[in-house]
């Protein structure tokens, strides 16, 4: 058990070497002036990703906890929780594969019609291999999580003012707006962090979905795009020797900090939500 | 409109007044979704749209459609609530959509390719077809189970540490925390930190099996600790209880009585941990690295996994690149059965031998 504090500890504490070595061989300049491309792909594909996945999955657990019959609640929490246990790098397949190619008539016309906004300015990827597909990826693989956490909260709210609610004439989803929200928001905003801490950390899938150049922009369809620090990792581990590998490991760090802010936050939220609860 | 059902109507003061306000009838939302449909298919015939677009038309025409129709016969409130409705079923399809196209995807290209051969050989000295990912499975097999012969004992230990012996004392607190943090650890950073503590033991550049079994323990251990903790919980105070009553130690209540009731939970918990670590493929990519050949020691040497030679196969496929793809294809496809097969094994564990709880 206090192994487990180690491990926590241990991890913060081989990285801080890491800092120092490289920071003192590069200059600190070129450190943040190396980090920084990558955290910023890293936060916009997150905030993307979370822009899809937050409304589709409260849909999804408003879905499984009051409109499908009970007969069929059950199953399609079983198929939600699948989507969860396939693993990244399949999800990477499927990305690149299959995915990818699909949405490139949508970049093109939205590059045609929408053209004068920054994000869609193009000129659109071949590929399909952008910013955009990464964060569409990622989104379906934050969706099970968050649907997880906001499916159990929904199912806490009180059985007797939803059926006060409807007593009173109130439409389902009036009974929705009015009780289940009001009583689980600070659920779903922690669960919705939880789901950002996911997003930022995954690898593999936008490792092989994202053709990264590391440049930082907001154009979301175009072939040149900026990288994440996990994918950027991934890639370059495996060649890297020397003091590339402690760069690397810095990068780490950065988004261990930020992943842990993230988790933090979204922790101390539920937990806040929930002495409300109790009351 | 004749399909609106005229509620009973009863007699006050001065004329009636229907008690039932006018509603739609039941199979008004099939019937609308129907039409929508009907649109939709008329307009890809016209316009030549692809299978996604008439979908999407579909599903806006009958979110347009239905709230319509309802707030005229039915009313505002009414109306808003049948496009909640709406919206809700629309979101549960576009949700199941990458599923099941994934799971299709996955199908179709990787049963051609499985056979005995791709499942006993290895990839040494294959250049083209043939080959196989043995040595990837066996990689995967042996790293998981290191992987858990840490985090299981770990694990275990602490959960029964937070449960039977914390009660609120601040150190437990700290480790629930600590618990609940390291579940959001990004893999990647679990393999940088297996690395940097390795190479601290046998300098840079290290790559072994066992690395990627500490990188994936450090995973592992916060969903078991989580799991094994829930199912403590469970175990009814009662029988702690009747056991302290009959003058047992507080650690021959925990071995005899407080496990073995939990057990089948907590094993549960921990093949859903296998399952979920399984698959995981960045920390293996850092530390455990890839090869073509068979290596079944731990302690030496790269290994191959199945996630990293999925990883492999795809972006350095060779030349000529088809089969490279093809083998990562049946690959996912092994690691997805894998996978699943651990996910409903434990669910059927759960299921059939769950604890008797006094509910």
């Amino acid at each position: 058990m206090l192994a487990l504090a180690g491990v926590a500890i241990f991890l913060g504490l081989e990285g801080l070497p890491a800092i120092t070595a490289s920071s003192e061989q590069l200059g600190a300049d070129n450190v943040v002036l190396y980090v920084w491309p990558l955290l910023f792909g890293t936060i916009l594909a997150a905030l993307l990703a979370l822009l899809v996945a937050a409304p589709l999955s409260i849909a999804l657990a408003l879905v499984i906890s009051h409109y499908a019959p009970r007969r069929m609640a059950r199953p399609i929490g079983y198929v939600v929780d699948l989507l969860a246990a396939v693993p990244s790098v399949v999800y990477g397949l499927w990305g690149i594969q299959f995915f990818g190619p699909r949405l490139v008539p949508l970049y093109e016309w939205l590059e045609d019609h929408l053209g004068f906004l920054p994000f869609f300015e193009g000129p659109a990827s071949s590929t399909g291999r952008t910013i955009l597909t990464a964060s569409l990826v990622l989104a379906i693989m934050a969706l099970p999580i968050i649907t997880a956490i906001c499916r159990e909260v929904f199912a806490q709210t009180p059985v007797l003012e939803q059926e006060a609610a409807l007593a009173l004439g109130a439409t389902r989803w009036e009974m929705i707006r009015l009780t289940v929200l009001p009583y689980s928001r600070s659920g779903i905003v922690s669960a919705i962090m939880l789901g950002l801490g996911r997003a930022l950390g995954e690898t593999m899938a936008v490792a092989m979905v994202l053709s990264a150049t590391g440049v930082v922009t907001f154009n979301l369809i175009s072939s040149v795009n900026p990288s994440t620090i996990a994918a950027n990792v991934a890639l370059k581990f495996p060649e890297a020797t020397g003091i590339q590998v402690n760069i690397l490991i810095f990068s780490g760090l950065v988004l261990f900090l930020v992943t842990f802010l993230v988790n933090f936050l979204g922790r101390w939220i539920g937990a806040r939500g929930q002495v409300k609860g109790a009351r | 409109m004749t399909t609106v059902k005229e509620g009973p109507a009863r007699q006050s003061g001065n004329g009636t007044i229907p008690v039932v306000r006018p509603q739609l009838p039941r199979w008004a939302p099939l019937l609308v979704a129907g039409w929508a449909l009907a649109v939709a298919v008329l307009l890809m015939i016209f316009l030549g749209w692809g299978l996604v677009g008439t979908g999407a038309t579909a599903g806006l025409v009958y979110l347009v459609a239905l709230p319509l129709w309802s707030s005229a016969v039915e009313g505002g409130r009414k109306a808003k609530d049948r496009f909640a409705t709406g919206l809700m079923w629309l979101a549960f399809v576009v949700a199941m959509l990458p599923l099941v196209t994934l799971v299709w995807q996955v199908l179709s290209n990787g049963l051609p390719v499985i056979s005995g051969q791709f499942l006993t050989y290895n990839m040494r000295n294959v250049v083209g077809e043939g080959g196989g990912i043995y040595h990837a499975i066996m990689g995967t097999v042996i790293i998981t189970l290191w992987a858990t012969l840490i985090s299981v004992p770990v694990g275990v230990l602490a959960a029964i540490y937070l449960v039977e012996y914390g009660e609120e004392k601040k150190l437990a607190r700290a480790v629930t925390f600590l618990v609940d943090v390291m579940t959001g650890i990004p893999s990647i950073v679990a393999g940088l930190f297996a690395y940097a503590l390795f190479v601290i033991f046998f300098g840079p550049g290290v790559r072994m099996g066992f690395g990627g079994s500490v990188a994936l323990s450090v995973l592992m251990i916060p969903i078991v600790v989580r799991a094994t903790e829930e199912m403590l919980k469970l175990v009814p105070n009662e029988l702690r209880e009747a056991s302290y009553a009959l003058g047992v130690p507080k650690w021959r209540t925990v071995t005899k009585v407080v496990l073995p009731t939990a057990m089948a939970g907590i094993i549960t918990g921990v093949m859903l941990a296998v399952a979920r670590v399984a698959g995981e493929t960045a920390p293996l990519l850092i530390i455990a690295g890839d090869t073509d050949s068979d290596n079944f020691n731990a302690f030496a040497e790269r290994m191959a996994t199945l996630p990293v030679f999925i990883y492999y196969s795809y972006t350095q496929p060779g030349v000529p690149p088809e089969f490279g793809q093809a083998r990562a294809w049946g690959a996912a496809l092994v690691l997805i059965t894998i996978v699943m097969l651990l996910n409903l094994t434990a669910r059927a564990v759960s299921k059939y031998f769950a604890p008797k709880t006094g509910r």
